[in-house]
């Protein structure tokens, strides 16, 4: 019986450090999850005013015109996918990227039909592991992205579809709801839904002129809905890997007690046999 | 005399926001002066420093494109990057644009072109806005 208490010993033992290591992930990605709510928040003036300038000008005098607000013919698709670098994160790198591999097999039937983009190391190694060519790749964003470490990959995209390259762009990211709820999400971003005309519409004067502040406009609002993107995936990331960590600890507690249990019953059995030998030992010799 | 806000927002957060008496920006068209109440206006801007003058003091933003919208009682400037004169490490602006400048002289591919060309505006931007700009 000593023998097993001892295997029983070191599996506490090593589920405790388990634990140990889960609390103190989900402590850090708590404390991660917060500064990126905050980033996130803090980003959403610039994307607000960008967006009430664009639907004023493009509901405006401009005619919209623009071929980033006009749908066209859809040959090729392009997908920007949005993950992270680093696991442990419960779903969240695999609904995303489940969701984006069946919509590409839904949809297309030749890989000259789809374009992908992809953010986070995890999206990457997936995508190569299927073979699918990546048109471009970013890996090792800081847990507080700036905006010029997603500008080159955004802009690539947003390039693609003015050339022509591809006739529709799709940004694929968990939606953020809350610390235990991220749903991943498949976002047309271009070309750029016909927008409503605000409120409070201001009868702006344009410098040079309407057309061309558009033309400039467009692909930087563009962009800045991927960094939107950018920020929400990772404050869901964040809160991915804390609910996972959560129930990993909880598990670990529940494990733990339980072989505790079982630990204590094996010491008693012991005890008790071992009085029971004395007990037949010392009654023999009478 | 007559104020109105002034308000340079970035991706990232809201660099500065403060009542100023006029604000004279670079426009892709050329140099712009806004007082209060001028018409609302929409206009790209260059990689340039944006002056604010407030009473008798004047303070340098460098902002890195973006545009600019005026409002009756607001000014606002979207740029991807802003920085305030006084956060800008002098020495390290100094060291980009002679490595902008030393890529230029060795013309290169046009995209390599391009990205430096844009550093040194950046660089250069940047150094006026310190009122570092002798040479």
């Amino acid at each position: 019986m000593a023998k097993g208490m001892r295997e029983i010993k070191r599996s506490i033992k090593s589920k405790q450090n388990m634990k140990q290591i889960t609390k103190a992930m989900e402590m850090v990605a708590a404390a991660k999850l917060r500064k990126a709510q905050e980033a996130a928040v803090a980003s959403r003036p610039y994307a607000d005013k960008m967006k009430e300038v664009v639907s004023s000008i493009a509901s405006g005098a401009g005619g919209s015109k623009h071929p980033m607000l006009q749908s066209r013919p859809i040959k090729r698709t392009a997908y920007l996918v949005i993950t992270s670098d680093r696991g442990l994160a419960g779903g969240y790198n695999a609904n995303i990227l489940r969701k984006v591999l069946l919509t590409i097999k839904e949809n297309h039937h030749s890989p000259d039909e789809y374009a992908v983009f992809v953010i986070g190391r995890k999206g990457r190694d997936f995508f190569k592991r299927r073979n699918i060519a990546l048109v471009d790749e970013i890996t090792g964003i800081s847990d507080t992205p700036k905006f010029s470490d997603i500008k080159e990959i955004a802009a690539k995209a947003v390039q693609g579809y003015e050339a022509g390259t591809f006739d529709e762009l799709y940004l694929a990211y968990n939606e953020f709801y809350n610390a235990i709820t991220q749903v991943p999400k498949l976002k047309r971003l271009l070309p750029l839904d016909q927008m409503q005309a605000g409120g409070d519409k201001a009868d702006y004067e344009y410098e040079p002129s309407a057309e061309e502040v558009l033309n400039v406009l467009l692909p930087k609002y563009a962009e800045t809905l991927v960094f939107s993107a950018v920020l929400e995936g990772k404050a869901s990331e964040f809160g991915a890997r804390m609910t996972a960590m959560g129930s990993a600890t909880k598990n670990a507690t529940k494990m733990i007690s339980q072989l505790t249990l079982t630990y204590n019953r094996a010491r008693q059995a012991a005890i008790t046999q071992e009085i029971a030998e004395i007990v037949g030992g010392a009654n023999a010799q009478q | 005399m007559s104020t109105f806000r002034l308000e340079i927002v970035t991706p990232e957060r809201k660099v500065y926001e403060k009542d100023v008496n006029m604000v004279v920006v670079k426009g892709v068209a050329g140099e712009l002066g806004i007082l209060p109440h001028h018409i609302p206006l929409v206009t790209p801007l260059k990689v340039a420093p944006v002056k604010a003058k407030i009473d008798n003091k004047e303070e340098f933003i460098a902002v890195h494109g973006g545009f600019m919208e005026v409002r009756k009682d607001k000014v606002v400037i979207l740029a991807e990057a802003a920085e305030l004169g006084a956060d800008i490490d002098v020495s390290r602006a100094r060291l980009a644009k002679e490595r902008a400048e030393r890529r230029l002289a060795q013309k290169q591919a046009d995209i390599n072109h391009q990205r430096a060309e844009m550093a040194l505006q950046r660089a250069i931007s940047r150094l006026e806005s310190v009122g570092d700009n002798k040479e």
